[in-house]
């Protein structure tokens, strides 16, 4: 038995080796925090924002050869709140009546988009191997020991330093000044801070420029952590972040701060202590491997799951919140019969066409990609009936995907189950994950649910794929996860041809069970509940049983869509196709879109798979001209504008929240119903 | 000829799609007090925030002095650096912040860092009770207090035009005639006023000109001296009588 002295030395330095960290966490905890409140943006794009000021330090110093306060004070100071003005301006000021989930969709398409249009614009690829370094001259290699436990280098000295200055900086400008009383103001009613005689736009501005130097402050300070620049590492940041700010009930600013830093400290001491305690019971030794990097995951899941209260924050107490109400959805069309036949007919035909010239002519490749469209076709209309049907967020969709791969991996490889068999098993197996995840997280709503299952994707990445029994461990790491394909009496699915016929007869069962849950009971349910806070938070029997089913319904296609993805590809390939980031990506296609119907599922899975081929790499032009020779000397375009085409599209959707295939469809229908009456009139 | 201060050309609004204003055309000169009454849900705090750019008309023009404030979007701030200011029906006041922070909110924009001290007091001045709850978080006050001080904000700035929306509901009746007092004495003082009143008595006596608000039109307009008996034979239900 150690002594108790060693106990508090291994305390104290862990927290003094969780301070610098701490402090970054902190000072991210607080632009988020005070982008929540004055904008009411749950804005999930901080992390791409830390990333682009990161990257554009590296940029300038390392490959530039900038001193390192210009390369700085160019990425933190002006580039950093530029991107806060220009977004505030083009997109967040206009969607001020918006509802929170839909601010939300467009902040994942930004997180998705905003580094991808750095990495065009200033041509900057993620370069390995080169040290990136921190904002000290030797950062990393002058040390300074103050209680004689812990070495600071320069560099963490240096994130305490910013994040105590900026943080009483923050704390003056509220306390002392006209803009920052102005803030506060806008928090509570931006209508009446402008009866003020004050722009609350402006005020707004304001705030966003501030947040967004205080994430690229964080990135910038941050970035010597990571081994290379890669953004989707920011993205985790920007987690961490929540969860800080969580602590806070996402509105108090001091206790982000304390949640920053009580993150920084609890991981250090966390990682300090678990490899003694391992020691001891060596069953902790795969926790101590893999809990560590997912602690701020399992930190905010426990926050969100346990504190009863959270959730329950009262909405702003603005006076004159009933002043601007959110813009309305278009009111469900009649459709004019013989619109309706040749709607239908058009319907039929364009499947005809399209499946016999897959049919007779398409190449490998293209039967390939066609198969692909409709199994994300199916997973899609997973986030149809989460989102389109009961209204709610769920960013793990990818997870009940991965657990319909893992499972037929798993039953194929060890016990020799049928495949089909194992993926109906997948289906059920996420189901039932989806189930238990429903029940401490269904009371939360709108956008504590989405970052719940945020947490819950993170950990399932961090933790679960580790495991030998979920994601076959290091056996994996060498022979990958491979998945069979099915094989049914004489028909074997090992050719593409016979795959992808039952890929559509997959899709065809399931969106034939979505419309019949939409037309039911719970679907009746489910539409009386959407969009309405007030009713979810009074939520009865009826309605906390249809969400569930709604939550498990879906987790189940989910899962089902993911066992067929991985039959298809012979591999479950987790990361490439279920990673957290990818189901962000799921969420934002499907709802811009059109998340309420079953083709606009199947538009989604059109265009994420068939997009990159036939538009940016010009393979639509080609046919179309007849030859390759004519094509223009800009294709084949880099694949990464369709993550920038991606952003718009978010940010498309706040305006029209229906989906804007279902906007431009109804749109059109109204026209050609007019059009169609007058000719009647004129008839008779 | 000088234009009016403030008018609304066949102002259209509403929320959302729901229209509560049709094709209202009313106008207010220099100096001038009118009372706008109707009946509950007429669509009188309606037009009183079209008046005040806190929500912007759907077709029709709102002019201050001739010509058109803001561009389509709601626009208050312009409003009231144009001189027309709102105290708004309810409760109007920044709760988390103090009373005086509130009141220097819109001070120190008008009369600048040298003028706030001088301003504050006149405010406390206006309404000692408001004085003595300065450091007082305002979500705290009652809702008299409150009321003044949503009043003290708009008057110290001596608007030119006085936008009141049902400031005596829910005031004991000693407030009520201070508050009339009041808003008489800045009349004196060349402020104009717009008044919607529930308490039509009131409102007649301090005005010049009424206009009558029914089911979102201006159905009729004149002297407030002849008001009274047009609302008696409408036998109009605003539950005071004049
Ligand atoms: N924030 C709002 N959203 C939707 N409708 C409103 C809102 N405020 C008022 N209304 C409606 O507009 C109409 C006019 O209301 P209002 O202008 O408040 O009338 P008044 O002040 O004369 O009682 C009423 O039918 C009311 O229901
Ligand atoms: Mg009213």
């Amino acid at each position: 038995m150690t002594g108790s002295a060693d106990f508090f030395e291994d305390l104290f330095r862990g927290l003094l080796q969780g301070t610098p960290p701490g402090a970054v966490y902190a000072l991210i905890a607080l632009g988020f925090v005070l982008t929540y409140k004055t904008s009411g943006v749950f804005n999930l794009a901080f992390g791409a924002q830390a990333y682009i000021s990161a990257a554009m330090y590296f940029k300038a110093h390392t490959l530039w050869g900038w001193p390192k306060w210009a390369a700085l004070v160019v990425s933190a100071f002006v580039l950093a709140p530029l991107i806060g003005l220009v977004l505030e301006r083009l997109i967040f000021r206009h969607l001020r009546t918006a509802s929170a989930v839909s601010k939300l969709v467009v902040a994942i398409g930004l997180s998705v988009a905003l580094p991808e249009l750095f990495n065009q614009a200033a041509r900057f690829t993620a370069v390995a191997g080169r040290q990136i370094t921190g904002i000290m001259p030797d950062g990393s290699s002058v040390f300074y020991d103050p209680f004689g436990v812990y070495r600071f280098n320069r560099d963490e000295l240096a994130m305490m330093a910013v994040a105590l200055v900026a943080t009483l900086l923050l704390a003056a400008l509220f306390r002392f000044t006209m803009i920052g009383l102005a803030m506060r103001a806008v928090v509570e009613s931006p209508r009446m801070t402008e009866m003020s005689g004050i722009n609350a736009d402006r005020v707004s501005a304001f705030a966003w420029a501030l947040s967004s130097t205080f994430a690229g402050l964080a990135g910038v300070l941050i970035a010597p952590r990571f081994n290379s620049l890669v953004s989707t590492d920011f993205f985790t940041l920007v987690v961490i972040a929540v969860a800080a700010a969580a602590v806070g009930k996402l509105v108090s600013l001091p206790r982000a701060l304390l949640g920053g830093l009580g993150l920084g400290w609890f991981i250090a001491v966390f990682n300090t202590f678990l490899p003694r305690w391992s020691g001891d019971h060596t069953w902790l030794r795969p926790f101590q491997e893999n809990l560590t990097p997912s602690l701020p995951f399992v930190v905010l899941f426990a926050i969100l799951v346990l504190w009863r209260a959270i959730g329950r924050e009262r909405e702003a107490s603005d006076p004159l919140s009933g002043v601007d109400p959110p813009p309305p959805a278009l009111a469900a069309l009649e459709r004019h019969p013989k619109l309706t036949l040749f709607t239908r007919l058009f319907g039929v035909g364009f499947v005809a066409v399209v499946g016999s010239v897959v049919w007779f002519r398409a190449g490998v490749l293209w039967m390939h990609l066609v198969t692909t469209a409709v199994i994300m076709a199916v997973i899609y209309l997973s986030v149809t009936v989460i989102t389109g049907m009961a209204g709610q967020i769920s960013l793990c969709q990818g997870t009940f995907a991965a657990i319909g791969g893992f499972t037929i991996f798993q039953m194929a490889d060890r016990f020799n189950m049928s495949v089909l068999a194992a993926a109906l098993l997948g289906a059920g197996v996420a189901a039932a994950v989806g189930a238990v995840l429903s029940l401490p997280v269904l009371r939360l709503g709108g956008v504590w649910l989405a970052i719940a299952t945020l947490a819950f994707a993170f950990f399932f990445d961090a933790v679960m794929v580790k495991f030998s029994w979920v994601g076959g461990g290091t056996t994996a790491l060498l022979t990958g996860t491979r998945v069979p394909r099915p094989l049914i009496g004489p028909i074997d699915f090992a050719s593409d041809r016979a795959f992808l016929v039952l890929a559509v007869v997959v899709l065809v069962i399931v969106s034939i069970i979505v419309i019949q849950l939409r037309e039911g009971t719970v679907g009746r349910t489910l539409t009386a509940l959407r969009g309405s806070e007030v009713a979810a938070a009074s939520i009865g029997i009826s309605a906390a049983r249809a969400r569930i089913i709604a939550f498990a319904v879906s987790a189940a296609i989910a899962g089902l869509g993911g066992a067929l993805l991985s039959m298809h590809q012979q591999n479950v390939n987790y990361s490439t196709n279920f990673g957290p980031v990818n189901a962000l990506f799921w969420l934002v296609i499907v709802v811009a879109l059109g998340a309420r119907t079953v083709e606009g599922a199947i538009q989604a899975g059109a265009a994420f798979a068939l997009f990159e081929p036939l538009i940016l790499k010009g393979d639509l032009l080609v046919w179309i001209l007849r030859g390759e020779d004519h094509l223009p000397g800009l294709f084949p375009l880099s694949g990464s504008w369709r993550l920038v085409l991606f952003g718009m599209m978010a940010i498309q959707f706040a305006r029209h929240p229906e989906g804007l295939v279902e906007h431009g469809k109804r749109r059109s229908a109204a026209r050609i119903n007019r059009w169609l009456e007058a000719r009647e009139g004129a008839a008779s | 000829m000088i234009a009016p201060i403030l008018e609304l050309r066949d102002v259209e609004a509403g929320y959302g799609p729901f229209r509560a204003l049709f094709g209202v055309s009313l106008a207010v000169e220099a100096a001038e007090a009118v009372a706008l009454v109707g009946a509950n849900g007429a669509g009188k705090t309606t037009l009183a925030r079209v008046a005040s750019g806190l929500i912007a008309p759907s077709a029709g023009t709102v002019l201050v002095d001739g010509e058109e404030v803001g561009s389509g979007r709601p626009s208050a701030w312009r409003f009231v650096r144009a001189g027309v200011a709102h105290a708004p029906e309810g409760r109007s006041v920044f709760a988390s912040l103090t009373v005086e922070e509130n009141l220097a909110l819109s001070f120190q924009r008008a009369f600048g860092r040298a003028g706030l001290a001088g301003a504050l007091d006149r405010a406390y001045e206006l309404f000692p009770r408001l004085g003595e709850r300065r450091t007082q978080v305002a979500g705290t006050l009652s809702g008299g207090e409150q009321r003044m001080l949503s009043l003290a904000r708009v008057l110290v700035e001596s608007p030119r035009l006085l936008i009141a929306d049902e400031l005596s509901l829910g005031l004991a009746p000693m407030i009520v005639d201070q508050v009339f007092e009041t808003l008489s004495r800045i009349r004196a003082a060349g402020t104009a006023l717009l008044i919607v009143e529930q308490q039509v008595g009131h409102a007649l006596e301090l005005c010049d000109r009424a206009a009558v608000l029914e089911h979102g039109s201006i159905t009729w307009q004149g002297p407030s001296d002849e008001a009274g008996a047009v609302l008696e034979s409408r036998l109009f239900e605003t539950g005071t009588a004049p």
